[in-house]
């Protein structure tokens, strides 16, 4: 890959994060028209992707951009109201440069197609009625004189700090800069890169008359205006970096002191009242804010004249050289987005490829350590015992923050939805708010992503035939307004998610008839609760009287089911008619290595996971003479079906003379497994079965004994699902 | 780089091609100035422009200065984008005062 295809590719994966805090900002602009933090953000992140998009040339995607830019200045500086409708336009120019960006990322020359610019233009059409008008009408005066005579039109506030809140730029050019190969129109292009240039003015008074005048020689002065985000002196001075010994720079942090801009003018070069004329023509000073600093001047000159004191004015100077008000206001006013932000600029992008392929080394050296252990403990060699249990314990950490690496928060799955549940509302006239809860829940990269589709279809459900019409809501005693709920937490060895709504709950009668209908289940069949509702997720099942285009085509929830199976999860659905309806799914917190328990049968090795034993008891002889017939004990008063893994695997391995019960939980549930030897903890690095196995019941996986043998992975659920109803079909 | 230059009723219209850069400063402000000595009005036309850099755009201001001081008429026409390019960065166009072709938003 050359440098510049690895460049456009990080643009992609950049753009896709601008434009999810786009849309998130302009989501919560939705509620809070007036946070100037999410117009900020907003216009910062159409800003940048026009900006690195003109890098590679993707005129396409520059020219929309610069238009919807355009739009949100306007937006930032009040000269247009947020309202509802701008806000759904702005949010369909979002998907549509998101749209522009995936072609290009698709295929780098290929032209949009016609669909999209269809699109463009109709979007274009409806910005033009935001767009200045000032273009048409005054032909010569560029869009940043509109702004800088409403900057000078705003009063002086007390304080003696000026109103105006850019950076007020004084630039002298040496006369060598040009034949020392620069060129200081480059340095300002890259100024305008980082921010705006509000105003600039060029000051050609130094320049000579012809026969003195050396065209190679450089005479321009600049004043400039300049309104960046998070850009701070250092930063400014950086782009003059360069020209530092061919320039002189004197740099004014925004709401600098008034004194600062009289020092200031009597600095530069030029004529004091032209100076100052100047800075209010650049929108730096306001007219009444001259006319103070003029006035201060006098009355400083008189004062330091009669008592030689020092220079007020050099005081305020050096206490103005750093920038503390400056800080502190950024400070202030940083929200968590904000520091999500700060935080995120602290990590490193790495590619996920690099990050698996440790994961698989972590897991060959899981494998390898096992081995070696099981040598050193032939050997009886207690020093060579001792050196491998402390490299195992190593090992096992390597293994544990290598995988905490994929580990990823669930919040910015969950807060796509925002934007799902706006949209889908608004389509099917509902008024419905989204709930988070658990945001900062961490599980597996893989799993994050593989989990997006079924929440999507969960949530439209729960949108669509859950949640009531809002006069139906007011009938029942409920909010007008209905909610869906996403939530996630960590339950010993799973992540539990959870979408729940407020709604009407679902019908049990009418899925024990549809069931019936469908031949699901038999008339005499007597199910729980829970078991009806999880008839639901059965293939080509649909209780909802109106197919709508969102759901309720009877696909969704058996895909859902499968998707989440796929994932070694399970999903189950608790639901109260009139109060709401959850769907809680459980998902193993990591696809890769896990801590296992080693359980022998016959000559089999099989693993469990660790984190879903709960205790191993001895079968006494007594009891396995009682338990022949049933496949229960009884536990410390509760019933505790089981399984013989012996028979459920048919292993036919000499029978061993005692035999140990291993309980094991999940998702509430416990059972007990019947093995012959207990082997005891063991790092299990999940290999995934052939195509061949996989509708195979009651394993999950296989893993690399440290001897090279085989153990396969128990499925720890579906045997705890078959123990539960063997039993409880024995018992009816 | 490349200059014509045309005089007809009174009026030196001169042609800039290529790219005003540092380059050609010299010989551009060779070729330029004597425009101004002969004909009480000059036209520039910028259309051919295809790079300008400070010293061009300085020899620009130059020749407005020697116009105004010499009570002249200077006028520059068919800006080509790359002028357009600077003026807008540099919000200058008012400082020639002439008339320009906003271009369509493509930058």
């Amino acid at each position: 890959m050359s440098e510049l295809d690895q460049a456009l590719q990080t643009f992609f994966v950049e753009s896709r994060e601008l434009l999810e805090a786009m849309e998130e900002s302009l989501l919560t602009l939705e509620s809070e028209p007036d946070d100037k933090e999410a117009i900020g953000a907003i216009f910062r992140a159409a800003h940048t992707i026009k900006g690195s998009g003109g890098l590679f040339g993707l005129n396409g995607i520059v020219a929309f951009t610069h238009v919807v830019e355009n739009v949100l200045d306007r937006v930032r500086s009040d000269e247009i109201p947020v309202n509802g409708d701008l806000i759904a336009l702005l949010l369909s120019c979002r998907d549509h440069i998101g749209m522009l960006v995936e072609q290009v990322a698709a295929d780098a020359s290929a032209e949009p197609d016609n669909e999209t610019l269809a699109t463009g233009v109709m979007l274009l059409n409806q910005l033009k009625s935001y767009q200045t008008a000032t273009k048409e009408t005054a032909p010569a005066v560029s869009k940043t004189n509109v702004k800088a005579e409403s900057q000078v039109m705003t009063t002086l506030p007390s304080g003696g700090k000026v109103e105006s809140g850019h950076w007020h730029i004084s630039l002298r050019f040496g006369r060598d800069v040009l034949r020392n190969g620069m060129d200081p129109l480059a340095f300002i292009r890259y100024l305008d890169n980082l921010g705006e240039i509000v105003h600039v003015a060029m000051l050609p008074d130094a320049m000579p008359f012809p026969p003195d005048m050396d065209p190679e020689s450089c005479y321009l002065g600049f004043e400039i205006d300049f309104h960046g985000d998070n850009v701070d002196k250092a930063t400014i001075e950086g782009v003059f970096e360069f020209v530092r010994e061919d320039c002189s720079i004197r740099i004014l942090p925004p709401h600098s002191r008034i004194e600062e801009y009289i020092q200031f003018i009597n600095d530069l070069p030029e004529n004091k009242i032209a100076l100052g004329e100047l800075l209010v023509n650049c929108g730096s000073l306001t007219r009444k804010e001259l006319e103070e600093a003029l006035h201060l001047q006098e009355k400083l000159r008189v004062e330091s004249d009669q008592e030689a004191s020092p220079m007020l004015g050099d005081i305020l100077v050096k206490q103005g050289v750093v920038q503390p008000e400056l800080i502190e206001a950024a400070l202030g006013k940083q929200k968590v987005a904000k520091e999500n932000k700060v935080q995120e600029s602290k990590l490193i992008r790495i590619q996920a490829e690099k990050l698996d392929q440790l994961i698989n080394l972590v897991g060959e050296m899981v494998i390898a350590g096992a081995a070696t252990s099981l040598l050193a403990q032939r050997t009886r060699d207690p020093a060579l015992t001792e050196s491998t249990s402390t490299l195992s314990r190593l090992v096992e950490e390597i293994r544990d923050s290598a995988l905490q690496l994929r580990m990823v928060q669930i919040g910015e799955t969950f807060s796509r939805f925002n934007r799902v549940v706006r949209d889908v509302s608004k389509e099917i006239g509902k008024e419905i708010g989204l709930s988070i809860g658990g945001a900062e829940t961490e599980l597996d990269k893989s799993v994050v992503e593989k989990i997006g589709d079924p929440l999507m279809h969960l949530v439209r459900n729960s949108m669509d035939h859950g949640i009531e019409k809002a006069d139906v809501r007011v009938k029942r005693g409920k909010p007008a307004k209905g909610t869906v709920h996403l939530n996630a937490y960590h339950e010993s060895s799973s992540i539990v998610v959870e979408v729940g709504d407020d709604g009407g709950g679902l019908n049990r009668e009418r899925i024990l008839a549809k069931a019936l209908e469908k031949g699901l289940i038999t008339a005499n069949q007597v199910l729980s609760d829970k078991e009806i509702y999880g008839l639901i997720f059965e293939a080509g099942f649909s209780t909802a009287e109106a197919v709508t285009n969102l759901s309720g085509r009877g696909v969704g929830m058996d895909v859902v089911r499968r998707n989440i199976e796929a994932l070694r999860g399970t999903v189950e659905i608790d639901s109260r008619e009139g109060v709401g309806t959850t769907v809680k799914i459980r998902l193993p917190l990591t696809l890769a290595i896990i801590d296992g328990f080693l359980l022998g049968v016959g000559s089999a090795s099989y693993v469990v996971p660790l984190d879903m034993v709960m205790e191993c008891i001895e079968l006494t002889e007594a009891e396995r003479q009682l338990t022949r017939e049933n496949n229960y004990i009884n536990l410390r008063g509760t019933v505790l079906p089981f399984i013989r893994l012996r028979e459920q695997f048919r292993e036919d391995g000499k029978i061993s003379r005692r035999e140990n019960i291993v309980v094991v939980h999940y998702a509430g549930q416990k059972a007990g497994l019947v093995v012959d030897e207990l082997m005891g903890e063991f790092q299990t690095v999940i290999k995934p079965l052939g195509k061949l196995f996989e509708n195979l019941k009651g394993v999950s996986g296989s893993t690399i004994l440290g001897s090279g043998e085989v153990a396969l992975i128990l499925d720890v659920p579906a045997l705890i699902q078959r123990a539960v109803n063997v039993e409880s079909r024995a018992v009816l | 780089m490349t200059i014509s230059i045309a005089t007809s009723n009174g009026v030196c219209h001169a042609r800039v091609t290529g790219e005003m850069t540092i380059y050609h400063a010299a010989e551009m402000k060779g070729e330029l100035l004597p425009c101004f000595d002969q004909c009480a009005e000059v036209e520039i036309d910028l259309s051919e422009v295809s790079e300008i850099d400070t010293a061009g755009f300085q020899l620009l201001v130059l020749a407005k200065r020697v116009a105004t001081s010499a009570g002249k008429k200077m006028r520059l026409v068919a800006h080509s984008p790359a002028i357009l390019e600077v003026l807008d960065l540099l919000d200058m166009t008012s400082y020639f005062g002439d008339p320009v072709v906003i271009p369509r938003a493509l930058h």
